[in-house]
């Protein structure tokens, strides 16, 4: 073995042992890693992430719901996907610091404004993705609007919606990195102090937000597919549910 | 908290306010200042531009050889999505991070991580927009006698073209956002002066500024790009 290959083995193996095992800072005066602080600050990551995306659901499913159903202000619920793509995250978070301050309410705040643009826009897209002749058929059935949206619609955008809030976890679990310039501690902590956490703090808090973040995908990909009406399954097999942003540029060719 | 967030602030050269005194030192969006100071974000703007294009360039380049290749072998189209799909979802610090021991500290940490952030758009788009193109116009070719390169480079490619730019756009916003994280490899960029003083929001502002218009340019160098050779859809419309 090269001693440079066995030199990235050992960095790897020093990180991974952070996460399990305590260790002196770079100063030497306290204590860093081991499963109890790269727990809490796991345990705080996944709170403030976990908040933040729902908040953004709450906030934008409804919304999505109604314009999806009435098709309209296409232009601002796709729209907001374009301007959420376009706003560098770290600009949102420093844009909130600067002049909201920080704590915990201003750190899910500025989290829920990013999860928001994916849901706002999956929701939509995946309601005027529904068949307009089921549409008809349950109209002529006599559904009223609110069962169309319940019975017929929602069922069948659920798949695209979680798509939507998959998009919005995995960047937020992906920004929570920033949360401590903001005041909170989170996995980004040893990754941010890196003189009190050594490099392998920051190896270590990496590869734990990298098995956060995949699991969450795959967790959603689940999800995806769970949720997805058996009979829309065999319309579309083989072809997988949409996740990624793309999605809305099918429809709507940018300007 | 101020004095720990300072503390632990990186570079030091924004951070420099002028002896707290005036508008920077009261926190203010301090125009004049900022205006006086441009010096200080030229250099970062301009790593900020190298960080942003090259890697959507060897991306572009990348993610289309694969995407004509996976169009003609369709096997490959499920793995090559799921290996994309899997390198976008590790989020960008961490990517800098694992890829630090590899790559070392600087720009080549970044611009690798970079890249294979881009390749999941642009594959897509790609694919998404062969497999758009109109039978009828496939068959057409096929009649007049194209090979099946003549079909791909003069029929095939130039329909998708507006597909295939929109994931080129789109890349390039989503690196320019990413790479405000790539100090954290080591390489320059806006990031580092967002870091060096996040809470003064003049700084913050200038940054943010500065940002958006390199996204909107970059946007808009590949929408002139893109309606100097599709000169077909211009006419229609």
């Amino acid at each position: 073995m090269t001693p440079v290959l066995a030199s990235i083995l050992e960095t790897f193996r020093d990180g991974l042992e952070f996460i399990f095992q305590q260790r002196e800072s770079g100063a030497g005066t306290v204590n860093v890693g081991g499963l109890h602080e790269v727990a809490h600050l796991t345990g705080n990551h996944l709170a403030v992430s976990f908040l933040a995306v729902v908040v953004a659901i709450i906030v934008s499913v409804p919304i999505g719901l109604w314009l999806g159903h009435l098709g309209r202000a296409e232009f601002l619920a796709i729209g907001v996907a374009n301007i959420g793509r376009a706003v560098p995250a770290l600009a949102i978070i420093a844009f909130f610091v600067a002049f909201l301050g920080t704590g915990f309410r201003n750190i899910t705040f500025a989290l829920t404004l990013l999860a928001i643009p994916p849901i706002l826009t999956n929701t939509y897209v995946g309601m005027r993705q529904v068949d307009r002749e089921l549409v008809d058929a349950a109209r002529g059935q006599g559904l009223s609007g609110s069962q169309i949206v319940r019975q017929v619609e929602l069922p069948l955008a659920l798949a695209t919606i979680f798509g939507g809030v998959r998009i919005s976890a995995v960047t937020v679990l992906a920004t929570a990195i920033i949360a401590p310039r903001a005041g909170l501690d989170t996995l980004g902590t040893p990754i941010i102090s890196s003189e009190v956490y050594g490099e392998a703090g920051q190896i270590g808090a990496a590869i734990v937000i990298a098995v956060l973040t995949l699991t969450t995908d795959a967790g959603f990909a689940l999800v995806q597919r769970l949720v997805t009406p058996k009979g829309l399954k065999v319309a579309i097999r083989g072809s997988r549910p949409s996740r990624t942003w793309p999605i809305s540029i099918r429809r709507v060719q940018l300007p | 908290m101020l004095t720990t967030i300072i503390a632990q602030g990186g570079g030091g050269f924004v951070r420099d306010r002028g002896g707290g005194t005036g508008c920077p030192g009261n926190n203010g969006i301090c125009l004049d200042w900022i205006l006086h100071h441009l010096d200080r974000y030229q250099t970062p703007f301009f790593e900020h531009v190298y960080l942003s294009i090259v890697p959507v360039a060897i991306g572009f380049a990348i993610a289309l050889t694969l995407g004509l290749t996976a169009h003609r072998l369709r096997w490959l189209i499920t793995p090559l999505t799921g290996l994309t799909s899997a390198l976008y979802t590790v989020p960008s610090i961490a990517a800098f991070l694992l890829l630090l021991p590899i790559t070392g500290r600087g720009n080549d940490t970044a611009i690798v991580a970079l890249t294979a952030y881009t390749l999941v758009i642009i594959f897509r788009n790609v694919i998404t927009g062969l497999a758009g193109v109109p039978q009828d116009s496939v068959d057409a070719a096929r009649g007049m006698g194209l090979t099946s390169r003549q079909l791909l480079f003069r029929v095939e490619v130039p329909l998708a073209l507006p597909e295939i730019l929109a994931g080129l756009r789109i890349a390039a916003a989503t690196t320019v956002g990413l790479a405000a994280f790539a100090y954290l490899a080591g390489a320059g960029g806006l990031g580092r002066n967002i870091d060096a003083d996040i809470s003064f929001r003049g700084n913050v502002l200038a940054c943010g500024v500065l940002l958006t218009l390199l996204a909107a340019a970059l946007d808009l160098i590949v929408l002139t790009f893109q309606r100097f050779v599709t000169p077909w859809r211009r006419a229609a419309s």
